[in-house]
């Protein structure tokens, strides 16, 4: 799919940069002319994908964020979240809903679960020590000319 | 982010803005040391002015959930809006306290 427009963000995992994660990635979006509930789940699949770096992949630690975001032709919002932190031994687990490694940190496990409900498509690549890779992707409806 | 408002055995906390794991944080903090000092009968979490929640929110609620069960109280949740209502039930939220949604 051709790529029409594509913007990189890199951020610090620290929590106060959740909510400028999901405000820089609705105003990319926003030239695509999105319903506030399209924009609305976008933001909560990516606050789902940032905070799981922050809590899960860098814990105590402070690393590297990167977020790509992706405007493909046919109105398709595509955003990569990539960190390099701990990994997830086994995604198929990580991904049930209400499975969390986090108790102390009152995490209810519902991350992925949020995502993929929010989103169309959720892929998840990851390797222990290696960092993961989250792509999301939503195919935005299409808006009359003069509406 | 919060306000508290104690009523004899009620305890409501208004919620503002965009509740996600940064801010959880601090609405943890301060109502836990509310609900611990007043111990209410009735916790109320009002999200009427609530403009975004994400799972972490969830996660607020469950916990304040399972520690005003151990003093006996129940909790009831007013106001929050389609996107967050549908985030609550995944985690199975409506069988645990009365939700009212955001039309009243």
């Amino acid at each position: 799919m051709n790529i029409l427009n594509e913007v990189t963000l890199t951020l610090p995992s620290r929590s106060s940069n959740e909510g400028f994660a999901r405000l820089a990635v609705a105003g990319f979006f926003a030239q695509m002319d999105p319903t506030v509930d399209e924009i609305g789940d976008i933001k909560t699949a990516v606050s789902e994908a940032v905070t799981n770096c922050i809590v899960h992949a860098y814990r105590e630690e402070l690393g590297v964020i990167r977020i790509q975001l992706r405007i493909l032709e046919g109105r398709v919002a595509y955003i990569k979240v990539r960190d390099q932190g701990c990994g997830i031994p086994d995604v198929h687990r990580a991904m049930e809903p209400l499975f969390t490694t986090g108790p102390e940190e009152e995490r209810a496990g519902l991350g992925f679960a949020v995502m993929q409900s929010f989103m169309d498509k959720v892929q998840v690549r990851s390797r222990p020590g290696q960092g993961t890779t989250v792509i999301l992707t939503k195919q935005l409806r299409q808006r009359a000319q003069n509406g | 982010m919060l306000r508290l408002e104690n009523d004899n055995d009620r305890l409501t906390v208004f919620l503002y803005g965009e509740i996600d794991h940064h801010a959880a944080r601090t609405i943890r903090e301060e109502v836990d040391a509310n609900l611990q000092r007043s111990l209410p009968k009735r916790l109320i979490f009002n999200f009427r002015d609530v403009t975004f929640m994400d799972s972490s929110g969830v996660g607020l609620i469950m916990g304040r959930y399972k520690l005003i069960r151990s003093m006996g109280g129940e909790i009831q949740i007013r106001g929050a809006k389609p996107q967050i209502i549908q985030i609550m039930r995944m985690a199975g939220l409506d069988k645990l306290a009365e939700i009212e949604d955001g039309e009243d």
